[in-house]
Order: C-alpha cells, then sequence, then structure tokens
C-alpha cells in the first residue's frame, strides 16, 4: 500500500501545528476529508491542501516531504503506525506519542519527545533543547519508549525523565539529564556543564569523561550485569549503540546528586 | 506388554494439578551456577513436607541466557499459587541472592506473573535500583560482591505433578543402575524435573496411615521385606528392591515423554539385569485428574 504522502508546496511564514495529521486521526478519512483538514497556521487556520499536495492513501504510514523547521507538533500524541519526515522538524515533534514510530531524515527543534510514552523516535540530525524532556511547569517528562539522536542535543536532554531511554550518538549540551527521576540517558560524545543537575534516580551512560559537579561522587570501577542486556535490547537499532564494539560493561560509577537524593548514577567507560 | 523381557503392568501413574514456575540462575562460571541452583532447589523433594518440588532442569549455555553467562534453569512445582510464590522468593532471598556471582531471571514469560527480585530489592535498603530493558523491569541490589541483578517476575503456569514409573528389579544394585539410565535420558527432556535425590525415590508412599496423625506412610505393597507379611504385597518372591522416579511437569505431553524414554532406558537394560517389571503408583483413579497409562505411554 502506498503511504499517504504530504508533500510542503509552500514554506508559510508562520509555524504550523501539524498535529491533527497522526495515523489514528487519518485513518477512516477520504483524501478529500483530509485535505480539508485545517491546521493552525500562526493566527490562522488553513486548509491541508492549500500546504500540501496529498497523495497515497495508507494512513499508517505517513510521510511528510519538504519538511522544515516550522512545523511543529509533528506526531503529536501519535498512537501507532509510522510517520516518516522528510526535511527538518520544528518543535515538540513526538510531544506525548503512545505507540508507533517517527522517524525525522533532517533536524529537530526543542522539545523532540517530550512526555513521550511509548513507542520510538529517530533523529538523523541535530535536536533543540529539552530532548525527551518535561513541558515548562511539569514535573514529568518522557515516561517510556527510546530516542535516538544520530546528532547532536542542545541543553536540558532528558530533563525531569521519568522512564524510556535516549540514545545520543553525538554530543550533549549542558544540563544533561537535569532533574531525572528515572530512565536511561546514553552519550557516545561529550557533555556539557552540569551534568545530572539535581537528578534523584536514573543512569546516564557515557564513552567519554564528563566535567562533573562536586555534588557527584566517586564510587570506583564496576562490572556491572545489566549493561550488557542493555547494549542487546539495542541490537534492532541502526545505530553505533547497536555495535558490539561500542558495548561495555567496564564502568566508573559516580552516585548523585548529592543535592538531591543522589540515587542516580553517571556510568562512564573504563578501560581497565 | 513386555518390552526385552520386563514386564509393564497394565496400570496407571496418577497425577494432580500444581501450579509451576521456571527460573534461569546465571553466575561467572558453570560451577557458581550450579551451586545456587542446587542450593535453590535443595530440600524441595515432595510437597508434603517441603512445600514444594524443585529440581535442576538443565543447564544452560551462556548464549541461551539473559545475560550471556553460563546458567542454570531450575523448576518449582506447588500446590497453589501462593505457596509457589512464597516458596520461589524465599529460595531466591535465602539461596541465590547470597550466592556470589549470581543473577537471576525469569524461565517463562507468559502466565501469571510472581515476585521473583519483585521484594528481594527491599535487601537494597533503599539503594537498590531498577532498569527496564526491552520492556522487563530488572533489579539491580547492591550487593558486598557487586550487584545482584533479579528479573521482577517471572510467570506460573498450571503444571502437573506426581507422574511416575516404580522399577522393580532382582536387585537392589539393578534397580539403583536402571533408574541412573532413566533419569541420564529423561534429564535430556524440556519442562520436566524429577524432584526426588538424584531423581529417584526409595521411600515411595501411600496415602494414609495407621498413625491418624500422619498423611502419608511406606507404601507396603511394594515393600520387598514386608512379601510375606502384609496382605496386599504387589511383588512377586523373585522381586527384592522397587525405586520409584517421580516427575513434575508443564503439560501432560511432557510428562508422557519423559516417563517414555525413562521407560524405554529400563526395558533397554532388560530381564537381563535384573529388570523384571515396570509398574506405577496410583489411587485407584480417585484422587488425580492426570492418568498416565504405561502401556499406552509405552505402545
Amino acid at each position: 500500500m502506498s503511504a499517504l504522502t504530504f508533500t510542503l508546496k509552500i514554506r508559510p511564514d508562520q509555524r504550523v501545528d501539524m498535529s491533527p495529521l497522526v495515523c489514528h486521526s487519518l485513518e477512516k478519512l477520504e483524501a478529500a476529508e483530509i485535505a480539508a483538514l485545517k491546521l493552525q497556521c500562526g493566527k490562522r487556520k488553513v486548509r491541508v491542501g492549500e500546504l500540501f499536495t496529498v497523495s497515497g492513501y495508507d494512513a499508517k504510514h505517513i510521510i511528510i516531504k519538504n519538511s522544515f523547521a516550522k512545523l511543529d507538533y509533528i506526531g503529536k500524541d501519535l498512537d501507532g503506525g509510522m510517520i516518516h519526515v522528510e526535511g527538518d522538524v520544528g518543535a515538540y515533534c513526538g510531544m506525548g506519542m503512545k505507540k508507533g514510530a517517527i522517524k525525522v531524515f533532517g533536524n529537530a527543534g526543542i522539545y523532540a519527545g517530550c512526555e513521550m510514552k511509548k513507542g520510538q523516535l529517530e533523529i538523523d540530525g541535530n535536536v533543540g533543547d529539552f530532548l525527551g524532556g518535561a513541558l515548562a511547569g511539569n514535573k514529568m517528562g518522557m515516561k517510556g519508549g527510546l530516542i535516538l539522536v544520530r546528532g547532536n542535543a542542545a541543553d536540558r536532554v532528558g530533563d525531569h525523565l521519568r522512564r524510556g531511554t535516549i540514545l545520543i550518538e553525538g554530543n550533549a549540551g549542558d544540563y544533561c539529564g537535569s532533574r531525572m527521576i528515572a530512565g536511561t540517558i546514553a552519550v557516545m560524545g561529550n557533555t556539557g556543564k552540569f551534568l545530572g543537575h539535581g537528578m534523584r534516580r536514573g543512569t546516564i551512560l557515557l564513552w567519554n569523561e564528563p566535567k562533573l559537579s562536586a555534588s557527584f561522587n566517586d564510587c570506583g570501577s564496576h562490572t556491572l550485569a545489566f549493561l550488557p542486556m542493555l547494549f542487546n535490547s539495542f541490537n534492532d537499532l541502526n545505530s553505533p549503540f547497536a555495535n558490539n564494539e561500542n558495548a561495555f560493561n567496564r564502568v566508573q560509577r559516580y552516585a548523585g546528586d548529592m543535592s538531591e537524593i543522589g540515587r542516580g548514577e553517571i556510568l562512564v567507560k573504563t578501560v581497565n | 506388554m513386555i518390552i526385552n523381557g520386563v514386564t509393564i503392568d497394565a496400570t496407571f501413574a496418577e497425577a494432580f494439578p500444581m501450579k509451576g514456575t521456571r527460573a534461569i540462575i546465571t553466575a561467572q562460571n558453570e560451577k557458581w551456577a550450579m551451586i545456587a541452583a542446587q542450593a535453590m532447589t535443595g530440600f524441595a523433594t515432595s510437597v508434603i513436607a517441603c512445600g514444594c518440588e524443585a529440581g535442576i532442569e538443565r543447564v544452560l549455555t551462556p548464549d541461551e541466557t539473559p545475560d550471556g553467562r553460563p546458567g542454570v534453569a531450575i523448576m518449582i512445582f506447588a500446590m497453589g499459587g501462593k505457596g509457589l510464590a512464597k516458596q520461589l522468593e524465599t529460595r531466591a532471598g535465602q539461596c541465590v541472592l547470597t550466592s556470589p556471582t549470581s543473577a537471576l531471571f525469569a524461565g517463562i514469560d507468559g502466565g501469571i506473573r510472581i515476585p521473583l527480585g519483585k521484594n528481594l530489592r527491599y535487601f537494597g535498603d533503599g539503594f537498590q535500583t531498577s532498569k527496564v530493558i526491552s520492556g522487563k523491569r530488572y533489579w539491580r541490589i547492591p550487593v558486598m560482591d557487586g550487584e545482584f541483578l533479579a528479573e521482577a517476575t517471572t510467570g506460573q503456569v498450571d503444571a502437573i505433578g506426581g507422574g511416575n514409573f516404580l522399577v522393580l528389579a532382582q536387585s537392589q544394585p539393578q534397580a539403583l543402575a536402571a533408574c541412573e539410565a532413566a533419569i541420564e535420558e529423561m534429564r535430556k527432556i524440556p519442562n520436566v524435573i524429577m524432584p526426588f535425590p538424584g531423581g529417584v525415590v526409595r521411600s515411595g508412599s501411600k496415602v494414609g496411615s495407621k498413625y491418624k496423625t500422619l498423611g502419608a506412610s511406606t507404601n507396603d505393597a511394594f515393600c520387598p521385606t514386608l512379601k510375606g507379611s502384609t496382605q496386599k504385597t504387589d511383588l512377586s518372591p523373585d522381586i527384592e528392591s522397587v525405586m520409584e522416579i517421580v516427575i513434575d511437569g508443564l503439560t501432560k505431553g511432557d510428562i508422557d515423554k519423559a516417563m517414555r524414554v525413562g521407560i524405554q532406558a529400563v526395558c533397554d537394560l532388560g530381564a537381563e539385569n535384573g529388570i523384571m517389571r515396570i509398574s506405577a503408583g496410583n489411587y485407584g483413579g480417585k484422587l488425580g485428574p492426570f492418568h498416565f497409562h504405561l502401556q499406552e505411554i509405552m505402545a
């Protein structure tokens, strides 16, 4: 079946709320009905047909072509199915998604995967602040699922992360893992300042030595049995995280943030 | 029915519904996985007094275990779900948590979930942490040799306990040799355990006793020294020793298979090695819903 494809015809000056274009909402609609749906664009509403050429009919597989950084809320609350985005995406991509998969063949803006509950979000390029985080004022970020970023992530990765896994092949900015409640963040590149700031529980897994705050205590080098299992769970990913050569079970363990309850940990790959 | 000179009695083994579960114990090497498994399945020959029946199902290679280390699969059977959960937890806590380098994983994915490491985590005194990996929750409990990793739950399924057959031989060494041969073959069958010491029981019991406080007593019909003293002896003059193999399994088919290979191994030794008869223990078919007819199994 051919995927339901939205090809952007013009780039509007204002930001576009793409949240109505998710698989579970479009399944029972005809092509004309989909084209007649209205999207919020700045302060006005525009028909889908005005912005996109709509083709294909399989709503379980949506493709968005010519996407750019002002298309917000792509895959918001997605409840099954798959969305492929060719180009960049704006803010809140995959926000609150419950099931399914989103693949972005470009960069993503702020709050990608924020408060998502399950499913998988893959971003080929870089992402903005608050990846997998909580919306401003909320106390819980991502609650499940997996986010894979092939590029770099900006600040506040996994802010208030509750559960789930965030994998970053590149670097992460400042305050990575801030206020984490639980879950796992793995960064293959470098991390910025104030790593794990205020984290309560959870694991930050690093390939490179970080610059740690004084509120993290060294617990020594250890061989941890859960790590091989964690790496095995990445085997299906098309990523260096699935490469056995990048897996390890020997780590330096830092506990913190001691200014919080201190049950979190930063695990750094060691060679000895 | 006669196989290789061994008479297969026209009788049946009577078995009961039980609840069963499986756990996988891994360790730094097979030696320590086996030590933990033996401890966990110790004192678990019969539900009559042990609270459960348990045994080692088989040794697992590193690529068969969740954490890629050598392991052992053990199975535990009890009369009810509550009893099973209690036995599993107590044994895991005292025998596996304490065993150096060990880790503990679920051996059954489906079924009703019962706690494995879920409550053991409190041993961590607040320092325990959990990880959800591929949808399964694991507890990491800090212990003096590092970390004890235990899956939160395992599966409890309906099972069958009490499949059995009796080996009747001309002498005690011949009965034991035949049972050893049977156990060797039966251990190759998945989903079953033979819970008695070495898989063999020499003190088969009947229901009831002349003493009111006892629910079970010696099966005098198969005691060779009572041939002249009990009116209900089931032994001919040439039989000097009887041993029993009891089988617990997940399904009737599993027990069927184990009984077939076990009885076949005994019959392969044949009358020339002193094996006279194969019989089975039952209660007239009134107590247990599962009947394993020996001649049907060997047909």
